[in-house]
């Protein structure tokens, strides 16, 4: 039953990561994406000491504040005249490091170490249960992860075409007069909220790998936006079922595994996609060649 | 159409004046566009012309001035105007086809939350068509050629269903075959009462083109019909004698158009 809970979890945190992930990596933000699941860190330390317990409603709002802090600021320094790698880079890491210090300095009568928030620990997901009277209604994490899910879900099916648009050409979304700042915001907004619904069991480091691994594979496979995110959301199962498997057997970590697994599929991609892949265009060249002496 | 009062300009600037960073690109534009013209905006590089067309439709904020078309802000005739964005705009690698592009032009007339259909899918196989790219509907647009690509982005401006039209550079590096058919294009949208503006760099076919120029260079040099307008002198001043040399190879053949016409 615990690896059940683990692959679910897993599954539910790669499915979140991989819807938002393909907008990311489409607007060249993947790496917002990193600043965002690292910036949070100071958001989650505050919420923690405030409520005093991980995977509250607190704790998700507090840290998707601070995302939208850390996306204001990066935009700020950028028409500000800092060049955009460098403010995200500036603000990324200037803000964990924040947390890291709130961290840290509470360490010694609070039960939150840094090896977790890094990390995640996906093993301990199954202890943490949400309780209802007696009933015992499965691990508290699958629940927060399943909310997330759901409300990313809504919101990029009810406005699809914005996003699509906004990724695409946000020019034409301004003269359309679709709010393109809203939608950006919105878009970080939910990212910062799936990367604090993940934290707890797959951490702030490895997050990351989700949000971009598996949508950068899905690029490689597909023509077509729709195909991309439901390759995206299939990849990062795989990772998910696939990684808990090999952390078993290694005895290795399960979050590592899972984001290796998400590694070793994106390589596949880039080897062997119909369309893009290395192998296979060197193939169609080679017998393109081949055709042209022969005839 | 018939509602519209016929004394309303689809188009009205006054007094537009916008800035990057303190640094004013247009300063104090004040020009009116009639109906059913096809008008080239010309000027040398860093004239503004892009600039202008981006306040025009709020994408890029103005210090002072405003835009009114057909008589009213921006904001409230939206669905009356047509954009086409430069070519070089957008990310041609982004996982979509032709007919899912020139669908986005009819996002506006969506709503908030309604998906497009059947019906918005037909519409967009009939304005590929009208480019000749019903053929390419269905293929990746980075499998399409720049002219091609150029066709996709006006087949979209004509899904927008306008009376106005805004492109900016669409003859920019296509080949003479998507020139040809921009041109019939064009010549199309006027006959059917249309107002296109068209940011355009090649002198030698300016008074083949278009009715009315718009001479830029910060401010308005000059506005008005080609015959008048175009002319060597209103040339030289719009690109400021520093272009002396195209000014100068340039000049024969626009005077001759202008004179033959």
């Amino acid at each position: 039953m615990s690896g059940f809970w683990i692959m679910l979890t897993g599954a539910l945190v790669a499915t979140c990561c991989a819807v938002l992930g393909c907008f990311l990596v489409l607007r060249r933000m993947a790496l917002v994406g990193d600043a965002i699941s690292h910036a949070v860190l100071p958001g989650i330390a505050i919420a923690f000491l405030v409520s005093g317990s991980r995977g509250s409603f607190f704790m998700l709002l507090g840290a998707a504040l601070v995302g939208f802090v850390a996306v204001f600021l990066i935009q700020l320094f950028q028409s500000g005249g800092v060049q955009s790698d460098a403010s995200i880079g500036v603000v990324f890491t200037a803000l964990f490091a924040v947390g890291v210090v709130l961290i840290s300095l509470n360490a010694r009568n609070i039960d939150l170490d840094l090896d977790c928030v890094l990390f995640g620990e996906i093993a301990y997901v199954q202890w943490n249960t949400l309780e209802f009277g007696a009933l015992s209604l499965g691990p508290k994490a699958v629940w927060l992860l399943g909310l997330t899910l759901l409300v990313i879900a809504a919101v990029v099916s009810l406005f699809y075409k914005q996003f699509k648009l906004c990724a695409f050409d946000p020019a034409l979304a301004a003269a359309l007069g679709i709010p393109v700042a809203v939608f950006h915001y919105l878009l970080m907004g939910l990212v910062s909220m799936a990367t604090v619904s993940s934290f707890e069991s797959v951490g702030a480091v490895l997050v990351v790998g989700l949000l971009v691994i598996p949508p950068a594979a899905a690029y490689l496979l597909t023509d077509r936006l729709g195909t991309m995110i439901g390759l995206a959301v299939v990849i990062g199962i795989v990772s998910s079922v696939a990684g808990y498997g090999a952390a078993v057997w290694l005895d290795a970590s399960i979050a590592g595994c899972m984001v290796c697994a998400a590694g070793v599929q994106f390589a596949l991609a880039f080897l062997f996609s119909p369309s893009h892949g290395l192998v296979t265009r060197r193939r169609r060249l080679r017998a393109a060649a081949l055709g042209g002496r022969a005839g | 159409m018939t509602n519209r009062n016929r004394n309303v300009p689809p188009l009205a600037v006054s007094g537009l004046t916008v800035a990057y960073r303190k640094k004013p690109v247009l300063r104090d534009v004040t020009f009116e566009i009639d109906e059913r013209q096809l008008v080239g905006i010309i000027g040398p590089n860093g004239a503004g012309k892009s600039t202008l067309i981006k306040a025009i439709l709020g994408l890029q904020p103005a210090l002072s001035g405003e835009a009114l078309i057909y008589g009213k802000p921006y904001k409230v005739n939206r669905k009356l105007v047509g954009y086409v964005p430069q070519r070089e705009s957008v990310d041609w690698d982004f996982p979509t086809s032709a007919l899912d592009v020139v669908m986005m032009g009819r996002y506006g007339h969506l709503g908030l939350f309604r998906r497009p259909g059947a019906r918005e899918r037909e519409l967009a196989m009939d304005c590929l068509d009208k480019v000749g790219m019903a053929d390419f509907a269905h293929r990746q647009i980075s499998q399409l050629s720049g002219g091609q690509q150029q066709r996709v982005f006006l087949a979209r401006a004509l899904a927008q269903d306008a009376t106005l039209y805004f492109m900016d550079e669409p003859f920019a590096g296509v080949d003479a075959a998507t020139e040809k058919a921009i041109v019939t294009l064009l010549n199309e949208l006027k006959r059917n009462g249309k107002t296109v503006l068209v940011v355009h760099h090649d002198l030698a076919t300016v008074a083949d083109y278009f009715d009315s120029v718009l001479l830029l260079n910060g401010e308005v040099i000059a506005c008005g019909p080609t015959e008048t307008t175009f002319t060597p002198e209103r040339l030289q001043q719009a690109y400021g004698g520093k272009l002396a040399f195209v000014a100068r190879s340039e000049r024969e053949p626009a005077g001759a158009a202008g004179n033959g016409r």
